[in-house]
């Protein structure tokens, strides 16, 4: 070695150096990756979900005349002659708006959802008062039409498509620049039902977020309950035996079994077991009771294990304070222990929710899923105990239909999960922030 | 008097009982509460409890015991011709109980009164008709002899129902009786109350051990059942899977199990390199405001329902792979036909893994002590030498730990691998493109008991049973690796302390 100022490096040192740098990089990468990963999750959810809250729909002036009503209430198929109604009215909306057509009706009706007529009677028959007069009306264009506004479906694929053509393209094109057919946010996504395999256009999320909201109430009702109950236990009063050893290594075992397991035990224990013993039919596999008790032995562990973290952080003299004024065991944990660990259960609780708001495979297998089309249970007993569906249910459901426009749906009402989840999660953390102690 | 109205009843019987029993206990210390023993309220709830906790716990006894004796005295005296035609004992049993339902029903309905029961016949009257106007919807046609065992039935269950109720509201007006009669000023109630209290703190606890019990019991029972069915050594050894519910299925597990642990397997090389390196910049390098930034971040990851990951898997990284590596893809190779493949479904479980190895290494890493990092440092070692020799290796046990955890994560997940691992399970024989190749489909564990179960096979089919099966095989495989995971963090956590 001949070089020996201190001040430039020699080669081992510099080789050291570069190690280093490197290794700093690969963890500054791999932190990268991992943000980068949660960046793009969250743009292809909002990029893919987003539409699913505009819809596109045609307004149109349709008059109501009584002679055609009840010429259509007269025919063997009631919707055909209502989708005559709604063409003719669509040929007098575009001559009143300087558009010129000369398209056939069942290719001018292609523009609109299949639902319309159907959508028109129900109309129809709930105001018998308004016949007569001219009403407007935002129809539900069809799905394809829809996917063109929103630029899923492409003109180069017109020609191949059995579902478009070019021609209502150019026609969607005229109306849209008249002002007859337009985007606009789509509640009826967020309130209205499911609908059937081929109009994803009307398909809504209301009786999926209803049914998450039953089977929360049950979670929150049965695993708050138990899990503070069995934390009370474990932390304040069990003995130093075998039995407390055997309940502590379950509930840590617990919390890593796999959920798809406590579907099976939903399945065979409650369906198989308790069903046919209950004799009525309380206990339907696809019953929000059923799903709420599922989740609530599957989040019971997350539960216990926050709680008894809170439990612990309430000091020892506080307890000691309250036995030496001569309260019982008893009274110093309901009194004084419990109301200060409170802001943390209910923390814990709420993330227990989150975990279990979240949660699909156990649903998949006790088959918490409604008839395509189907309306949320429409009194309370049915609420609970009658069949029903939960947000990710119905989101996999959605998945698994052949139109991809159903795709777009399923991102939106991943959007509506993720905004529930956000909401707890925000509030969990505004809750420990608020009122956490520090001894 | 249903059930439901008996709790009621019960519960009314308590609360009268509370406010005796506290009036009660005032009165024999005239008034001066500091002559009682305990707070005038424990008077009460004392009271309370004996009134209604006795005779609930009778209450579910007696449901328990009605429902194992009632239907199974009534199905030894059908005869065994029914049975024979019915199917099973079980089907039988079912359909007599759906009668019997379905007459109460219509009696509560006002559709027949009843006593004209009795002379209901299946000639005369249509019994399915009238059961399905009462809302209970019948699968087959009634027959006599179901009939009249639904009649039997309906008649014990009644008899029965009335002796429970007889025998309960005893119970609780002699429970409430007794307390009233023990209630006086010296009685010690407070004990009493909170005695009664840690036993339902007792109770609920015990919920975790019943939760375990009642996995392994449910899953063991259907097994055993599915290997009365299926060989027990097929289902083991088996190297074929081809489930098809018209029967004569091959379900061999070990296709399966190849499929879940190729799938976790690529799953842990995405999120083990990324997740030490991470774990590693988090607790080494990264200054205070950064680590307080990026850590919660990247535990995100893991807060993301599954079935986001899954949706992901579908319909945007699938169809991404698939452009790359697919038919015209921009590689230009033909490797894959599917969006959906092991490669698919494994690296978006990796991404989802991330955190759970972040997080807990970075745990394990912050544990392990100054000194040996100070003691690095002052002979030379640059910072990253410091890591790869002095505190990897101390560190390493714990950080197997973290890895068996996010591997028994990856074996049990369910919602990726449904949507982004298809269907087909592994072929051994035919090329080993079918099991090797992660461009291809394959299908796992959790994705068959999904499809086994939710299929329209009949519960009674080896098709649907062997979902069981798989059931306790994934439960014992994650418990095995998550005992012994908990094993060593918790030994290796113990060294440092």
């Amino acid at each position: 070695m001949t070089q020996t100022s201190l001040f430039t490096a020699d080669a081992r040192t510099t080789k050291r150096n570069r190690a280093e740098k490197r290794f700093k990089a690969y963890g500054l990468t791999a932190i990268s990756i991992g943000v980068f990963m949660l960046v793009y999750l969250l743009y292809t959810i909002l990029s893919s979900g987003l539409g699913a809250f505009f819809q596109t729909r045609v307004t149109m002036d349709i008059p109501l005349v009584q002679e055609e009503i009840i010429k259509a209430e007269k025919g063997l198929l009631k919707t055909k002659a209502y989708k005559k109604i709604i063409a003719n009215a669509l040929y007098a909306e575009l001559a009143e708006a300087g558009i010129e057509t000369t398209m056939k009706e069942k290719e001018l009706l292609g523009i609109i959802s299949g639902r319309a007529p159907a959508e028109l009677r129900s109309f129809v028959q709930e105001n018998p008062d308004q016949i007569g007069t001219t009403v407007e009306f935002k129809l539900l264009a069809g799905s394809f039409i829809d996917g063109y506004m929103k630029g899923r479906v492409v003109r180069e694929n017109a020609e191949r498509s059995k579902n478009y053509s070019i021609a209502q393209l150019d026609l969607v094109d005229q109306m849209q620049k008249a002002g007859i057919l337009k985007k606009g946010f789509n509640l009826a996504f967020i309130t209205g039902n499911d609908a059937s395999e081929s109009s994803p256009e009307a398909a809504g999320f209301g009786p999926a977020i209803l049914g998450s909201l039953a089977m929360m109430i049950v979670v929150a009702g049965c695993a708050v309950t138990l899990g503070v109950a069995a934390s009370i236990f474990l932390e304040e009063f069990a003995p130093q035996n075998r039995f407390t050893d055997i309940i502590e290594v379950n509930i840590s075992n617990l919390a890593a079994v796999p959920s798809i397991v406590f579907g099976i035990l939903g399945l065979s224990v409650f369906i198989n077991y308790l069903g046919p013993i209950s004799g009525d039919d309380w206990i339907k596999n696809n019953s929000a009771f059923v799903g709420g008790m599922v989740l609530t032995l599957m989040t019971l562990p997350t539960v216990i294990i926050a709680t008894r973290a809170s439990l612990k952080a309430v000091p020892p003299s506080i307890r000691d304070a309250a036995l030496g004024l001569g309260a019982s065991k008893l009274q110093t944990v309901f009194h004084h222990v419990l109301p200060l660990a409170a802001p943390g259960i209910l923390t814990g609780s709420i993330i227990g929710l989150a975990q279990a708001l979240g949660e699909s495979a156990p649903l998949l297998l006790i088959g918490l899923v409604l008839a395509q089309g189907a309306s949320a249970p429409d009194s309370i007993a049915e609420f609970f105990a009658g069949p029903n569906t939960a947000m990710p249910a119905q989101i996999y459901q959605w998945s698994t239909r052949a139109d991809p426009a159903f795709y777009e749906r399923a991102w939106g009402g991943i959007i509506i999960l993720l905004v529930f989840l956000l909401t707890m999660n925000i509030l969990a953390v505004i809750l420990r922030r608020r009122f956490e102690r520090r001894w | 008097m249903s059930l439901l109205n008996l709790l009621l009843l019960i519960l009314v019987v308590a609360a009268l009982g509370y406010f005796i029993g506290r009036s009660r206990a005032l009165k024999s210390a005239k008034g001066d509460q500091a002559a009682l023993h305990s707070r005038p309220h424990h008077y009460g709830w004392n009271v309370a409890i004996f009134a209604s906790l006795p005779a609930l716990l009778v209450m579910v006894a007696f449901v328990l015991l009605q429902a194992l004796v009632v239907p199974n005295s009534v199905l030894k005296e059908i005869s065994p011709e029914l049975i024979e035609s019915t199917g099973s004992r079980s089907l039988v049993m079912t359909q007599v109980q759906t009668i019997s339902n379905g007459l109460e029903a219509a009696v509560e309905n006002g559709l027949i009164a009843e006593e004209n029961i009795a002379t209901l016949d299946v000639q005369t009257a249509d019994v399915r008709a009238l059961i399905q106007e009462a809302g209970v919807v019948l699968g087959a046609d009634v027959n006599a002899e179901m009939l009249e065992s639904a009649k039997t039935l309906k008649d014990r269950v009644k008899k029965w129902s009335f002796i429970r109720n007889i025998l309960i509201v005893v119970i609780s007006l002699a429970g409430l009786i007794y307390a009233i009669i023990r209630t006086n000023k010296d009685f010690r109630a407070r004990n009493v109350v909170e005695n009664s209290i840690i036993a339902l703190l007792v109770a609920a606890a015990s919920i975790a051990i019943f939760t375990t019990i009642g996995i392994v019991l449910s899953m063991t029972f259907e097994t055993l059942r599915f290997f009365e069915l299926y060989p027990a050594s097929q289902y083991f050894f088996g190297t074929q899977w081809a489930a098809n519910f018209r029967g004569g299925s091959a379900l061999g597990v070990l296709p399966l199990l190849w499929g879940t642990l190729y799938i976790s397997l690529i799953a842990l090389a995405v999120a083990v390199p990324i997740g030490l390196f991470a774990a590693i910049y988090l607790s080494e390098y990264a200054s205070p405001l950064m680590r307080s930034v990026a850590k919660p971040t990247l535990e995100v990851l893991a807060g993301i329902p599954t079935i986001v990951y899954g949706l992901f898997a579908l319909t945007t990284f699938g169809p991404f792979l698939l452009g790359l590596f697919g038919k015209g893809g921009a590689l230009g190779v033909e490797w894959m036909a599917d969006g959906r493949s092991v490669l698919t479904a494994g690296i978006v479980m990796g991404i989802m893994l991330i955190p759970f190895v972040s997080s807990l290494s970075d745990d394990i890493i912050n544990s392990v002590p100054q000194a040996m990092r100070d003691g690095s440092y002052g002979l030379g070692a640059t910072q990253s030498e410091t890591v790869r020799q002095v505190i990897l290796p101390a560190a390493l046990p714990g950080v197997v730990g973290a890895i068996l955890l996010a591997a028994s994560r990856a074996i049990g997940e369910t919602m990726i691998v449904v949507m982004g691992a298809g269907a087909t399970a592994a072929i051994f024989y035919e090329s080993p493109d079918r099991f090797i190749n992660p461009f291809e489909i394959m299908t796992t564990i959790t994705t068959r008991i999904v499809a086994q179960l939710t299929g329209d096979g009949a519960f009674n089919s080896p098709e649907t049973l062997v979902a069981f099966a798989l059931g306790l095989t994934l439960f014992c495989l994650t418990l095995m690796l998550n005992v012994y995971a908990l094993y060593i963090v918790r030994k290796y956590q113990e060294r440092y302390v």
